[in-house]
Parts: C-alpha cells; structure tokens; sequence
C-alpha cells in the first residue's frame, strides 16, 4: 500500500471567486505511522479526506497525483472509491457523539461495516462484532453492543468507532483528530490502543491532530501544515530541531513542568508563511 | 419507573386541560355569534310569546355560565344535544357524517404520504440540482394555491372537459344505498359485501377529491421532509458511514432517513389531523357528504348544537392524534425513550 499526494490543492467557492483551503501539497506514505500537525484551518483534515474522496460537494480537487495504491482517486469512480473506504482505509472521526449514528446500536453499526465486505450470516457478525469489541478492550462487550451512542461514554464511543473501522481490516487508518473531545486521561489509553491495533495488524496510520508532542510521540514522521502548505516534514525523534519557525513558535509556546515560566510565549506570525516562501 | 410515570400523568393533564380550553372557547364563540338559535328553530314569523316560551325551554333565558354548565354537564354525558336540522342527535349525526370524511383524508393522506416523503427524500439527496427545483416549485404550489381553487380547477378540466372522471359526490345515484352500510365508508362498504359496481363507482369518485387533499398535503409533507433530511445528511455520521464502503442508497435510507422517520411520524400525524378537521372547503365543492359538509349547513342555518358538537369533535380528533405521535415519539426514538 503507497500514498501519493503531489501537488494537491482544494479549493472553495466563495462570493469573492474561489478560496484555497489547500495549497500545492505533497506528501507519500508507505508502511508507516505519519502524523500531519496544524491548526484549525490549516488544510490537514481536508488533504487526509481528499484521499477517499469525502469532502464536501462543493470542494474543488487538483493535483499532479492523488492516488491510493496506484488507484487515481481523481478519476475514481464511485463504485471504485467504495472498494476503497472501509475495506481498505478507515477514517476515525473526532467526536464519537455526533460520529456514530444515534439511532443505531454500537453493535448494529459495527456489525454492519464487517458484513459490508465479508459475505458472512447474521450470526457471524453478531460474533465478530463482540470480539472486535473486546479487541478495543472494551470489558462487557455484549452490553455495549447493544447500546445507542448516547448510552456510551466518549471514550467507549471512540472505542466503537475504531472497532467499526477495524472490522473490515483496513490497511489504511486515517483518525482525524480522534481524541481532541475526549478527556485528557482517555486520550492516551485511547491513543495507545489505536498504537497497538495499527501495529499488530502491519495497517499504516496518518494521525491528523493539533497536538504536536502528542503526534510525534505515537508517530514515525510528522508533517507540519500551515495555511494549506506543508511548512515542515521531520522524523518524529528530530521534533527538536525543527528549523520553520512556525514549528519552533508551537513548541515555544508549550508550557513544561521541568522549566517554569511566568509567562508562556505566543505566537507572532510572518505573513511570509502564507506564501511558503520562509 | 416514576419518571415515566410523571411524564404520564403530565400528558394527561395538559390533554384535559386542552379539551377544556376547547370546549370552553367554542361554547363561547357560539354564543357571542349574532345568531338567534331561536329564530333558527321558529323561523322570522313567529308570534313572540312562542319566541318568550321557547327561550325558555332551551334555558337561553338562564346566564351565560349557567348555560356553559348545562352544556359541559351533557357533554360529560356525552350529550351534545340534538340538531334542529335533522332532530336528531349531534353524536348520532356525526356518526354518520364522519366515515366519509375519514374515508376521504385517509386516501388523501395515503397518496400524500406515498408521493410526498420520496419526492422530499429525493430533492434533499439532490440539492441545488434541477430536480430538487423541480420538487420545490411543484411543492410550493401546492402549499399556495388555494384548495377550493385547486378543487374547482380539476373539476372543470378532468370531469367537464375531459371527462376522465365522475364529478361530484360519493357515488353515482344509480348506485346509491345500494351496498349495505357497515363501516360508513362507501368504497370499504362496497368491496366487503362484495359489490364491486359500486365499488369501483365509488372509487372513481373519490379520486379527485382525495387527490385534491392529497396535493395541499403532500407540499407540506414534501418540504418537511426535505429540510429533516438536509439536516440528516449533514450529520457527521453519515460522513462516518460513507467512510464505511456503503451504498448510497443505504446511507441515504437506513443512515440519513433512519434518524428522520421519527420526526416525520409527528408531521404526519398532525397533517392527518389537519386534513381531518380541514376537508371543509373540499367537501364542500365535492358535495361529499362528510363532516365538513355537515357542518358549513349547520352553520347556514344557525344550527347551533350540531355547529359546537363537530367542532368539539375534530377538536378532540386533534388533540389525540397530537397525542399519539408524542407517544409513538416516544416510544420509537432511542434517545427519548
């Protein structure tokens, strides 16, 4: 399995003529663990979903490249794109409360994606439902199973979430932020158990968040966007020397227990950045 | 246990205490109409000690919150008095007017239903596209035109010009109380006894009429649909679910329609409560011997008892089946329940 974005822009249409959320991206993934890091706004979520083709209506793609296994998901046809999605790439959402569907059960909702593609009874996937349930180290899984979504908690939510996108064993996990609305002590375990999963199965894994030390932390090679570029691509263990200063700029502004300050730093921004031409 | 208990008894109360507002309000509205009930009974000629004894009889001499007693007392009993244009009783009378009614919104509301939700369905899944134009201005026209216009309209084109179908009324008079009466709805009357000319008559008359209904209906059903499932497919997890592999369809059905179909039961309810009460004006143009028809005479000839008794009860028609999809609500939307 091979990722490769080159030259990637999006763009939106507006009242004033087209805005451009992404800005000529490039970036290839083999079998590994990237994490792309930026702020709200910065294109990274949109770059990882152009790859299955789920933004909105209104987005306008281009790129020299944007092909997922040698497959052009420009040219995809729905059909095609569907193979894709699920059965090969999952995407993990952010906020299992308005992810999953309220009026199914977590069960229901797993047991669907794993009979999506394996021709397999009812009762088979009621099976492999509560295995893959216990496999996100959920403890009573026949009981979530048949819980609806605001029954859960949010980290129980995610758990289903990553479950649903297990099921059908994907060699592609893209989770979009998935632990910014949870509570801080589950974002690890939950982090951790993705970690685990992506790792015991071979998948590779882009994990698109805003906390930097975290992704670096879970990932192989981080990539740094800023107003719908990539301002910087480091080894993850290189996190300190990092050159943009964008990059240097969020790490300043992190407060450490180890070394105090009365008062943390803030952001100045170079419009130079916009143009990427630091 | 106790929480569900509250609920109920918090829904009966405001279901009593409705009825009451209701009964309340149209006693009155009767009685401050510049009527003379009397002079509806006697007629203009009548000497005025006959007008002086009657007054008496019928209690209008009494003040008006005794009136409003008397009247609340029968309606308890479920007394709504006799009409004085049929003598006889209101109840008994709207026993016989109201299958056709029911008979009438129910196709109506079928058609309605059937046609409404998928062009809603469709035009949401297709937005900004020609064919969701297409659905809103055909909707937006139902919801504009006005029925009697609507009603007459087809009348002149598909029974005077075309021909296609029969004109007004509920069957043509050689089939008249021809099948027996059971239900009190002519074509279900005709098709289990077995009496399939009149059936089939029967049922040819109630096309335009119903399809009359159908069409002011459908508008309103078709936009409500279309703006529940706009907000639907919005939802993150229909982004979820695409993310999954599956078909449009089954995204569109089970995932978008599935947190919908709830909601959608309370605009159906309550248009089928609106179509029961609000046949008025088609049956009128349709001569089609229902509720409203009966009601629009009693009203021509100040017949008050059958005025206040079916308005009393398409109110109650209403409130209940408000009633009923707050429970179905309820009952069906896992996040309620």
């Amino acid at each position: 399995m091979k990722v490769e974005i080159a030259n990637l822009s999006i763009a939106f249409p507006t009242p004033r003529g087209p805005s451009l959320a992404v800005r000529g991206v490039s970036l290839t993934l083999g079998s590994e663990k990237l994490g792309i890091v930026g702020e709200s706004g910065s294109g990274k979520s949109l770059t990882a979903r152009s790859l299955l083709k789920l933004l909105p209506p209104e987005a306008r793609v281009t790129a020299d490249r944007l092909a997922f296994d040698g497959i052009d998901v420009l040219t995809a046809t729905e059909r095609q794109m569907r193979s894709i999605r699920g059965k090969r790439a999952g995407l993990i959402l952010q906020d299992p409360k308005f992810s999953l569907n309220p009026v199914m059960t977590a069960g229901e909702q797993i047991a669907e994606a794993w009979r999506l593609h394996r021709r397999s009874s009812r009762r088979e996937a009621r099976e492999a439902t509560l295995d893959l349930l216990a496999q996100v180290q959920i403890r009573d899984p026949a009981r979530v199973a048949g819980a609806y979504p605001h029954e859960l908690s949010g980290g129980m939510g995610q758990r289903v979430m990553i479950a649903m996108m297990m099921a059908p064993d994907p060699e592609l996990l893209i989770a979009d932020e998935p632990t910014s609305a949870l509570d801080a002590t589950v974002q690890a375990e939950i982090l951790r158990l993705m970690e685990d999963l992506v790792s015991r199965r071979g998948m590779s894994l882009i994990l698109i968040s805003h906390d930097l030390p975290l992704v670096s932390h879970f990932c192989d090679r981080v990539v740094v966007m800023y107003a719908g570029r990539i301002v910087e691509e480091l080894k993850a263990a290189g996190l300190a020397r990092a050159e943009h200063p964008y990059t240097r700029g969020l790490l300043a502004c992190l407060p450490t227990l180890s070394h105090p300050q009365p008062r943390l730093a803030t952001m100045t921004r170079d419009p130079a950045w916009m143009d990427g031409s630091s | 246990m106790s929480g569900r208990l509250r609920t109920l008894a918090a829904t009966t109360a405001s279901v009593l205490i409705t009825l009451f507002g209701l009964t309340v309000v149209t006693f009155f509205i009767g009685r401050v109409m510049p009527i003379d009930p009397i002079v509806a009974i006697l007629g203009d000629h009548a000497p005025p000690d006959v007008v002086a004894r009657v007054r008496i009889e019928l209690g209008l001499n009494r003040p008006l919150w005794y009136q409003f007693w008397i009247f609340f007392r029968n309606l308890i009993h479920l007394d709504l008095g006799r009409s004085v244009m049929t003598t006889h009783p209101v109840l008994h009378d709207i026993g016989r007017y109201f299958p056709a009614t029911f008979e009438l919104a129910t196709a109506a509301m079928i058609v309605a239903t059937l046609i409404g939700v998928p062009l809603g369905v469709l035009a949401a899944v297709r937005q900004g596209t020609r064919t969701d134009h297409i659905v809103r201005v055909f909707s937006l026209a139902g919801s504009s035109i006005p029925v009697f216009m609507l009603a007459m309209l087809s009348l002149v084109v598909f029974y005077a010009a075309l021909g296609w179908l029969p004109g007004t009324g509920q069957v043509s008079v050689v089939y008249d109380g021809i099948a027996p009466r059971i239900t009190g709805m002519l074509v279900i009357d005709a098709a289990i006894t077995g009496h399939w000319n009149t059936f089939y008559n029967a049922l040819l008359h109630l096309i335009q009429p119903a399809l009359v209904l159908a069409y002011f209906s459908m508008a309103y059903i078709t936009r409500m649909t279309r703006g529940f499932m706009l907000d639907a497919l919005r939802g993150e997890y229909i982004t979820t679910a695409r993310a999954k592999g599956l078909s449009a369809a089954r995204i569109v059905w089970r995932h978008a329609f599935g947190n919908i179909w709830v909601q959608l039961i309370t605009v159906l309810a309550l248009t089928y409560a609106g179509l029961l009460e609000g046949a008025v004006v088609t049956e009128t143009v349709f001569s089609w011997p229902g509720l409203g028809q009966y009601l629009t005479n009693s009203l021509l000839n100040a017949d008050m008892n059958a005025v206040l008794g079916s308005t009393l009860v398409i109110g109650v028609i209403y409130v209940f089946l408000n009633l009923l999809a707050d429970v179905l609500y309820r009952l069906m939307d896992p996040r309620v329940r």
